[in-house]
């Protein structure tokens, strides 16, 4: 056993590289048990594009339900008066002009579609992800003078018949429109942007 | 032959006396009352929990294809396979019952005061893990109610700005609510969780044991050495580890006077648990919900969907906040503030009994706040309902504020010397 005086110095630097050496040792080994909670390769591939046809047989005010990555798209096709009344409560909308992000450029219009009578939605609240509920007659149980939209029974959170947010309500941003595109005048590709393989 | 059996255990492990210092020489003050039969009963309930989890993990099957149907081969051809199922579904919400009862105790009494803060916190720590043991196990019948419920949930931390998104799909492991959320909540559920509160359980028992128990007078039965004459101390004998350093009144062996005690509360505890598991295990949809016996439908949303009760004074606050992320925020506040009673509470008196009136008043109006919100948050969200709510989520932080400022200077009562009954 040797006598030598202790070397605090030396006996400092060896904790703290000891530690830090341990410490990156831990980060590294966490990596892979966080990461596998990403989601998983066929979680990824599962997002492929789906057709929704039978447009023309949609009449007004009526409604498809598709299911594309697992959430609900709706197709809605809406009558001339549901069209007329849109402006009528842009000053009680949260984003009346669609400046938030919420649809692609091409639907970034006052109907929030491609063609004006045909409105293509997300059907998840952007509050807390409920559905809403299509309300074509009795909206205006929710929103005065408004009466077509979407109410959210979750909260409470209430959307226009183009899927604008009103204020006051604990939503904060218009639905999604997701990206899509006409096949035919029949036929949409939700998924996808036109030109898009 | 018994006698010979404990010498040699107790020469390899401190078996004797782990019983003597917790159980058999453990001073607890003579006053306790009905209030503090429910630490007794969360851990009855607990090992309940494992018990029949353990049994349920033996024919339910984590996915999504098949989780539901395994909750009806349980309860429709598995042996006793209901019982253990509505032990289970009753035992999670007599958590809660016996928790909320237990901390409303300790906010009575003071007993989050200090020396006992870190007590309390253990105590937000289990609180908070049982939530989260709660709401993941909500999950697993993969019912409407389960995947709605877990769809706006895990959506709450989709309201924290810049990394809320990614982190709501770190949560779920896909776009939406799937099998792969599924399969990690069961594994959090029935591994990770229980772990968890078990440790901790085992520190709060660790913390309360070092500092000792409040009592319904909130003042201390330690004495400074020296000041209590043998004639004035109680006729039991306590370890030394509580004798050393104090001198000890007004206690009585834990075991065997409160344990005999606590089995009266076991038994008319288990009377109710009895009666709701036999005769209404769905507690008229509070305690299983209605949706719930129709399997999970990403596609639609249920008319109304609400939590389970022991979760719907938080959601009633979170509802109540036109605004998504302060909504998120004020409903973790709520917790956060309990947690943080110790500090806010200024009073150097800690029990109810000899507290201001303002006080009294004040913890009264948060108790009512608590029901009356737990009540809105089981009904739609009409505008009169968000109102009222809005109203009682301002008194619920309300008492925590007054409380910062008129505890500091509060007109108390004398403190008696010794315990009062």
């Amino acid at each position: 056993m040797s006598n030598a005086p202790v070397d605090k110095g030396r006996r400092r630097f060896l904790t703290v590289a000891t530690s830090v050496v341990g410490g990156a040792g831990a980060v590294g080994v966490a990596v892979p048990f966080i990461a596998s909670w990403n989601p998983s390769l066929r979680a990824k591939n599962a997002g492929a594009p789906v057709e929704v046809t039978g447009l023309s047989k949609l009449e007004d005010g009526g409604i498809i339900r598709v299911e594309w990555r697992g959430q609900p798209v709706w197709v809605v096709r809406r009558s001339p008066e549901m069209l007329e009344a849109l402006p009528e409560h842009d000053d009680r909308l949260r984003d009346p002009k669609s400046e938030e992000p919420q649809q692609p450029e091409y639907a970034t219009n006052e109907y929030r579609s491609i063609k004006k009578e045909i409105f293509v939605a997300v059907g998840i609240c952007t509050h807390l992800g409920c559905s809403p509920q299509y309300l074509p007659e009795e909206m205006g149980d929710h929103v005065n003078g408004v009466q077509a939209g979407f109410f959210c029974p979750c909260h409470g959170s209430t959307y226009d018949i183009a899927g604008r947010v009103f204020e006051g309500v604990p939503a904060p941003l218009n639905l999604v429109v997701p990206p899509h595109y006409y096949v035919d005048d029949n036929t949409i590709l939700v998924g996808e942007d036109k030109g898009q393989a | 032959m018994f006698k010979r059996f404990v010498e040699w255990m107790d020469a390899r492990i401190p078996m004797t006396k782990t019983w003597n210092i917790h159980l058999a020489q453990y001073p607890a003050p003579k006053n306790f009352n009905f209030w503090y039969v429910f630490g007794v009963l969360a851990m009855l309930v607990l090992v309940n929990q494992i018990l029949t989890g353990v049994w349920l993990t033996m024919n339910y099957v984590p996915s999504s294809e098949g989780a539901f149907a395994s909750v009806e081969y349980i309860m429709r051809d598995i042996e006793y396979g209901w019982l253990l199922r509505y032990m289970h579904s009753t035992g999670a919400s007599a958590f809660f019952v016996v928790v909320y009862l237990h901390m409303f105790r300790g906010m009575m009494y003071g007993s989050y005061q200090k020396p006992r803060e870190l007590l309390w916190i253990f105590g937000m720590l289990i609180f908070l893990v049982l939530m989260a043991e709660a709401f993941m196990g909500y999950l697993l019948p993969w019912g409407q109610m389960s995947y709605w419920g877990a769809q706006v949930i895990i959506s709450l931390f989709g309201a924290i700005p810049f990394v809320g998104d990614d982190l709501t799909l770190w949560i779920r492991g896909d776009y939406v609510i799937s099998g792969a959320t599924l399969n990690r909540f069961f594994a959090l559920h029935v591994i990770a969780l229980p772990l968890v509160l078990v440790i901790l359980v085992f520190l709060h028992i660790i913390a309360l044991h070092e500092v000792g128990s409040n009592n319904p007078d909130g003042i201390e039965v330690k004495k400074k050495k020296g000041t209590v004459d043998d004639a004035e101390k109680p006729k039991f004998k306590f370890h030394e580890r509580f004798t050393k350093k104090y001198d000890i009144v007004d206690a009585i062996p834990f075991y065997p006077y409160y344990i005999v005690k606590d089995l009266v509360a076991i038994g008319i505890f288990l009377f109710a648990f009895c009666y709701v598991i036999f005769f209404n295990p769905e507690m008229g949809g509070f305690f299983l919900e209605p949706p719930n016996f129709e399997p999970a439908n990403p596609l639609k949303t249920p008319e109304h969907i609400a939590p389970v009760w022991y979760f719907t004074p938080f959601y009633a606050i979170l509802r109540a906040v036109p605004d998504k992320l302060f909504g998120v925020i004020l409903m973790f506040a709520a917790i956060v503030m309990l947690a943080l009673l110790p500090w806010l509470d200024r009073c150097k008196v800690r029990s109810v009994r000899f507290r201001s009136a303002l006080h009294k008043v004040n913890l009264t109006v948060f108790a009512i706040s608590f029901i009356v919100l737990g009540y809105l948050g089981t009904q739609p969200a009409t505008p009169t309902a968000t109102r009222i709510a809005q109203i009682f989520t301002l008194l619920y932080f309300g008492f925590f504020i007054l409380l910062w400022f008129y505890s500091k200077r509060e007109k108390t009562k004398p403190l008696p010397e010794r315990l009062t009954s």
